[in-house]
């Protein structure tokens, strides 16, 4: 008899653990499927590529996303803001930062240097209404994940090379001339 | 019966044809001069190099083709016409050996693009460009502006009748002063004051919004050669949303308006006649036509909401609208914002924008304001045939400098060259949608290269085919020279061939 009490004591407590374990399976999937629905209206945590930012501009507008590249051309300091243009290869794009964050950035890509890669994460606009209408991202966090450098530049001998040998050319084709007037 | 050209005759168009390869060539000096400065290496060599091979072609064709005769109407615009393309060639090379264009077609659409100072581009990675090649691409389209012509004019051929034939090949057919070296020297004299001016107003500008001192100037010097002389060319690739600045964008609205205005204008301001502009036919045409297509354009973008603020209209749709008037082509937009973002109506005005144009006499392109104010008087001239009695004397007149009455054909020259445009624009279009663009798209592209403004909906880029990219140079080429001493070149081909 108390073999009986107890298997079914413990078969109570199996149905307890099971109805346990199926009620958290079931919240689990529940928060799974609302992280799905609404997460990629408010946020993103993949880079999302330029040409994806201005093709689908009215998709992304006023979300926060993750959009990475190298700066380029000038860090143009506004007060406490400052505009970098963000190239990810395809496009760049402008980014209003803080100049805390602008601070970091130590190269930017030019034809003598590589810039600084860096993550914005921030919120994108396809028409900043504080900007005049820029398709731009205000940023709310930067990271640099990789330093920029200066490049050396070498010299190209087949370019040096053709250019004595034209010189050779152009010389004669002057003597040439002035043997043809007298 | 077509006779066939004479030797006599292909030595004139090589002799004056190598004088203008000539002044091409000493203009590379400028790019080796920067490159130097910046201590660029391999640049320099691109430009020594190209500049070479000018000086040889040039010297000998110069003594080659040596005769002392003066050029006929014909002559005058073949050499006008080759001389474009020649110099697209030759341009092309520096770009070329830089590495930044895919292959040599891309790098002569490009310098075609510059020197008709449309500023259509298939340059790749633009920001990572030398400070030599880059002023070398703003240089072609100053050179172009003024004309590649003038620059022979102004320093390499003598006082000539001929002179004026190859002057008014390419597109001017007004005259400033009496003499036309003297025009062409009056032209250069506008441009270089211009020049300093807005580089100056341009770099303070860079420099308070930011950026380097050296950057700022070199900039400011690039953005204006490309603004006045209406290109569109830029040394970033976002072109103006670069600098992220409203003062930037109308110092730019401001000198690419100057740059739509006709230089005889100019001379008549600078001499203290200011309120020509106020009378004259083009400027009032002008402003008639801008608040039209503006309100155009307008309605289209309020239709689709995406700039609510009057600064928005403003910053976005109000500067692409005067830079397709005037045929500059900056943008503050993306290439495909016009196709994702406006609407058709938006489009639509911005097009009609682009194919009027600014001020002949003047670097705009497309079919200019004193025709279009030339065909509307004629318009109103016939109208008032028809309402007033059979026995009224109906005469119009118009004020272009001077009070000048309208005759059948004044308004048949302009409708002519009207209708040329017109086609032009149709046949870009119809080549655009033969690769699969939509017609809005396709009719875009076209109107900006033959109207050689620059705005780009996306249709141009590395990946379109070859045929499209030829179709486009020629576009850039023709409406440049507005059609005249392309048709004569057409006809001296076909006497060679055919002719006995």
């Amino acid at each position: 008899m108390n073999k009986l009490i107890a298997h079914s004591s413990k078969l109570k407590v199996k149905t307890k653990n099971l109805k346990f374990f199926v009620l958290s399976f079931s919240f689990a999937c529940l928060l799974q499927a609302g992280v799905l629905l609404f997460a990629p209206c408010t946020s993103y945590a993949q880079p999302i590529s330029s040409t994806d930012l201005i093709n689908n501009a009215k998709f992304y507008e006023a979300k926060t996303l993750v959009y990475q590249g190298e700066v380029i051309g000038d860090v143009m300091v506004r007060s406490n803001y400052a505009w970098i243009n963000v190239n990810d290869g395809a496009s760049a794009i402008g980014i209003w930062v803080s100049t805390s964050l602008a601070k970091e950035i130590a190269y930017t890509g030019s034809y003598k240097s590589r810039g600084d890669v860096v993550e914005i994460t921030g919120v994108f606009h396809r028409a900043c209404p504080e900007h005049g209408g820029d398709l731009d991202i205000h940023a709310q966090a930067m990271r640099k994940i990789g330093a920029g450098r200066i490049i050396q530049e070498k010299l190209n001998t087949g370019k040096k090379n053709f250019a004595i040998v034209l010189l050779g050319i152009l010389g004669f084709v002057w003597i040439l001339t002035l043997l043809k007037r007298r | 019966m077509i006779l066939k050209p004479r030797l006599e005759d292909v030595k004139i168009i090589g002799y004056y044809l190598g004088k203008v390869i000539l002044g091409l060539a000493l203009t590379m000096l400028i790019p080796i001069i920067i490159g130097l400065a910046f201590g660029e290496v391999n640049p320099v060599l691109d430009f020594l190099i190209s500049l070479e091979i000018a000086l040889a072609f040039g010297l000998i064709l110069t003594k080659l083709c040596y005769i002392e005769k003066d050029l006929n109407w014909m002559q005058g615009m073949i050499v006008v016409s080759l001389s474009w393309l020649v110099a697209m060639l030759l341009g092309a090379i520096p770009l070329y050996l830089s590495g930044h264009w895919n292959s040599y077609l891309d790098a002569c659409f490009d310098a075609m693009s510059g020197f008709a100072t449309t500023g259509l581009v298939l340059v790749q990675n633009l920001d990572y460009l030398s400070y030599a090649h880059n002023f070398w691409r703003h240089l072609i389209m100053f050179i172009g502006g003024q004309g590649i012509i003038i620059i022979a004019l102004s320093f390499f051929v003598k006082g000539s009748s001929g002179a004026f034939k190859m002057y008014v090949g390419e597109a001017r057919d007004e005259k400033i002063l009496p003499n036309v070296i003297h025009t062409s020297r009056f032209i250069w004299l506008v441009s270089i004051v211009y020049l300093i001016l807005g580089t100056l107003a341009l770099g303070i500008a860079g420099f308070l919004n930011g950026m380097k001192p050296i950057n700022a100037i070199f900039h400011g010097a690039c953005i204006f050669m490309a603004a006045f002389d209406t290109g569109g060319f830029a040394p970033q690739s976002q072109n103006i949303l670069y600098y992220h600045s409203l003062p930037y964008e109308i110092i730019t609205i401001s000198i690419m308006i100057l740059g739509a205005l006709n230089f005889r204008l100019h001379y008549h301001i600078w001499m203290g006649n200011r309120k020509e502009i106020l009378k004259n036919i083009e400027t009032v045409t002008l402003f008639i036509t801008i608040m039209i297509t503006f309100c155009i354009t307008a309605i289209g973008l309020t239709q689709t909401g995406i700039y609510p603020k009057a600064l928005m209209l403003f910053r976005k749709g109000f500067y692409q609208l005067i830079s397709g008037h005037t045929g500059t082509g900056y943008q503050t937009i993306y290439p495909t914002q016009f196709i994702n973002e406006w609407n058709q109506l938006s489009l639509v005005g911005v097009i009609c924008a682009m194919a009027l144009g600014g001020a002949v006499c003047s670097t705009t392109g497309a079919i200019k304001m004193l025709r279009i104010g030339v065909i509307f008087k004629a318009l109103i001239e016939d109208i008032k045939r028809i309402i007033l009695p059979e026995r009224a004397i109906v005469v119009q007149r118009f004020h272009h400098i001077k009070e000048v009455f309208l005759e059948d054909k004044q308004a048949r020259a302009a409708l002519l060259i009207t209708l040329a445009y017109l086609v032009l624009y149709g046949l870009g279009a119809i080549v655009g949608m033969f690769f699969g663009h939509p017609f809005l798209s396709a009719l875009f592209e076209s109107t900006s290269a033959a109207a050689n403004v620059g705005l780009s909906c996306g249709v141009t880029n590395i990946n379109m085919p070859a045929a499209l990219k030829i179709t486009y140079i020629f576009q850039m080429w023709a409406g440049r020279l507005e059609f005249m001493s392309i048709f004569t070149l057409l006809g001296f081909i076909v006497a060679v061939i055919r002719g006995k």
